[in-house]
């Protein structure tokens, strides 16, 4: 992927600040809003510098008003706008929830093409660092449930870069999800010196493999590969499938990939119930069976709260040894 | 402040054609030629139409499911009613091709932005609109109308106050027609004037008789001036009341007929044409043959609307995405 381009090495939060940096110089539509921008750079820092740089009228401190927030994106964007909307937490998603299913997503459908709405929400997901049950969500299954609304997961650094870039240069609303865990962990990676972008849409194989085909999303991913490279020693061949956008989900890459290995196990960091893994089991139920040499499996979150206390909230979280007892149970 | 003669009679053509349709769109309705349902505002005429009378084509408004009136003053009296007529009753014409309908009548062309039906969702998407006017330097003014029952929303407090904090060149137009469905606003509000509800955002807060155009245009055309200056937002209460029920099928039992008499005395209509008269800005006769020629506007609206087609099972597919 990076053969032949010279490369550095950043880390996740580092590829956020430089897509949202370079995409705020190169369009002077592009604008940030959200809470704690100024002096933190959000609280996580990811656009720390970014004040400085292009000052206060694009780099906006908004009140704790989510609903303020979303809805004012939806009207810049359909304005002429690409407002970048930082909603904190993945589960204040839902305090704006209507301006994000009704405003933002379904007003360019009802209003017959009339308009559009270039509007990138950001958002923090995911548990692992003890953040408890409000701040450690990741809303994929429900936000996929919403037409007109894309959703890109990005699980390294070269993957948030040029996805959030090209979120930023779509014309249609784009949810952001960006893992917290990856963030404190200061995951580093390769990304191009040069300018790049990731199509929205588009899955990457992160492993190939020919054994069993492995579906995981955001940190995840990360937990996938350190299983598959044990099971290798075992003798077992793992692909894993990072979707990278799940809406609209490459659909054929993960039917590709189980049409080589007969085998899938889904592997999401949320309550099992209607989550990501339920509508990729669907999906291949629906349009791959024939392939399937056995049952899917699905290594998911259960259907509770996230907890706080870092033993309880190991135990919610899927891990590698979830996923290698899943693998186990259909080679 | 003197309006020229041309612009009132613009006004009051741009009244009587929101009563014709919203009286053709009741008797249609109650024949089931209209699918869904509609909310009309016959009686509120005079709030859409003095404020618009203050905007320019490239201004942006938002509106609400009470949304005829906003959209007929909003585009003023050259713009065709066949495409909402059409809309109204699904067809392909329609200004949102059979996508929106009554209650999300929406054209960008003519700056309205959205109609929207959950409370609220307009006010502070009208506040982006207005930003966008900021940052780009424009002089460009947003009006966001709302009804009373929006008040209490957080929506409008979250709005309101960006549109402050941030001087957003932003007008809330609040038609307060009393009437937030079938519950009285003053039963779940503890204020008398509504108005008050400025002072939270340190902003202008106006009441106007909703019901006398010309008073809503003065006092509009203040807003406009300010927020184009860059003054900020202002805060209006037009009081007024709807001579139809919340929803066409509403018996709207819940008034009283005083109330309901009382409403119909108040009709801004009869109240301007006499007005007009009386400024010898307009005779009897001149005034008969606006409604004429209106009526007749109308009935060809309606014709061209059930002589065109539905849109075709395809059309589910498109326009999802940009």
């Amino acid at each position: 992927m990076l053969k032949g381009v010279k490369v550095k090495e950043i880390t996740y939060l580092q590829a956020i600040t430089e897509a949202v940096d370079e995409e705020m110089a190169r369009d002077p539509t592009v604008f940030l809003m959200g809470e704690d921008i100024r002096q933190w750079g959000a609280p996580l820092g990811e656009f720390k510098g970014l004040f400085e740089k292009y000052g206060g009228e694009r780099v906006r401190d908004t009140a704790i008003s989510e609903t303020a927030m979303l809805g004012a994106a939806a009207g810049a964007a359909a304005t002429g706008m690409r407002p970048i909307v930082h909603i904190m937490f993945s589960e204040f998603l839902g305090v704006c929830m209507s301006d994000i299913r009704c405003v933002l997503t379904k007003t360019r459908y009802m209003t017959g093409a009339k308009t559009k709405f270039p509007a990138t929400i950001m958002s923090y997901s995911g548990a692992g660092v003890s953040a408890a049950g409000e701040h450690s969500t990741c809303p994929y299954g429900y936000m996929m449930a919403i037409p007109g609304l894309k959703i890109v997961v990005p699980s390294t650094p070269y993957d948030a870069k040029g996805l959030i870039k090209s979120a930023i240069r779509e014309d249609n609303p784009v949810q952001v999800l960006y893992h917290q865990k990856l963030i404190s962990d200061r995951l580093t990676g390769e990304v191009p010196e040069e300018e790049y972008t990731i199509p929205i849409g588009k899955a990457d194989i992160k492993r190939e493999g020919s054994d069993v085909t492995v579906v995981a999303i955001g940190l995840m991913v990360h937990r996938a590969l350190s299983a598959a490279a044990k099971l290798q020693e075992k003798g077992i061949s793992i692909e894993v499938v990072d979707p990278r956008t799940l809406a609209p989900l490459d659909k054929q890459a993960i039917i590709d990939s189980v049409k080589k290995t007969g085998r899938l196990v889904i592997m999401d960091e949320e309550p099992k119930t209607e989550s990501a893994s339920s509508e990729i089991s669907a999906i291949v139920a629906e349009e791959a069976l024939d392939f399937l040499d056995a049952p899917i499996k699905r290594v998911c979150a259960p259907d509770t709260p996230i907890p706080f206390s870092p033993v309880l909230e190991k135990a919610w979280m899927p891990d590698e040894e979830d996923l290698l007892k899943a693998v186990n149970e259909i080679v | 402040m003197a309006i020229e003669k041309e612009k009132l009679l613009d006004m009051y053509r741009t009244m009587v054609r929101i009563r014709i349709f919203e009286e053709k769109i009741a008797e249609d309705f109650a024949a089931g030629k209209i699918p869904g349902f509609v909310h009309l505002s016959a009686g509120q005429e005079a709030n859409p139409t003095g404020v618009c009378a203050n905007l320019r084509i490239d201004d942006i408004i938002t509106s609400t499911h009470r949304g005829h009136g906003h959209v007929i003053a909003k585009a003023g009296n050259q713009y065709s009613l066949a495409p909402m007529v059409a809309e109204l009753y699904g067809r392909k014409t329609g200004v949102n091709k059979g996508k929106a309908g009554s209650q999300h009548l929406s054209d960008m062309d003519i700056g309205v932005l959205v109609a929207e039906g959950i409370q609220g969702t307009a006010l502070t998407l009208a506040a982006g609109a207005a930003l966008t006017a900021k940052l780009r330097g424009t002089d460009q003014v947003v009006v966001s109308f709302i009804g009373d029952g929006t008040l209490n929303t957080g929506r409008f407090h979250e709005g309101m106050n960006m549109a402050s904090a941030w001087k957003l060149p932003l007008i809330c137009y609040c038609e307060n027609n009393v009437w937030a469905e079938s519950t009285n606003i003053y039963d779940v509000t503890n204020l008398t004037n509504i108005t008050d509800r400025a002072v939270a955002f340190n902003i202008p807060g106006v009441s106007v008789d909703g019901n006398d155009v010309l008073a809503v245009y003065k006092v509009a055309a203040e807003a406009v001036a300010r927020a184009r200056k860059g003054e900020g937002p202002t805060f209006i209460e037009g009081k007024t009341c709807r001579r139809f029920g919340h929803f066409q099928g509403d018996t709207h039992l819940y008034r009283s007929q005083e109330e309901k008499d009382e409403c119909m005395k108040r009709d801004p209509i009869p109240r301007f044409r006499k007005r007009l008269i009386e400024m010898k800005v307009l005779t009897e006769k001149e005034a008969d043959k606006i409604q004429q020629e209106v009526q007749e506007e109308m009935d060809k609206a309606v014709k061209f609307a059930l002589e065109s087609p539905f849109p075709d099972p395809e059309e589910v597919l498109t326009d999802v995405y940009a």
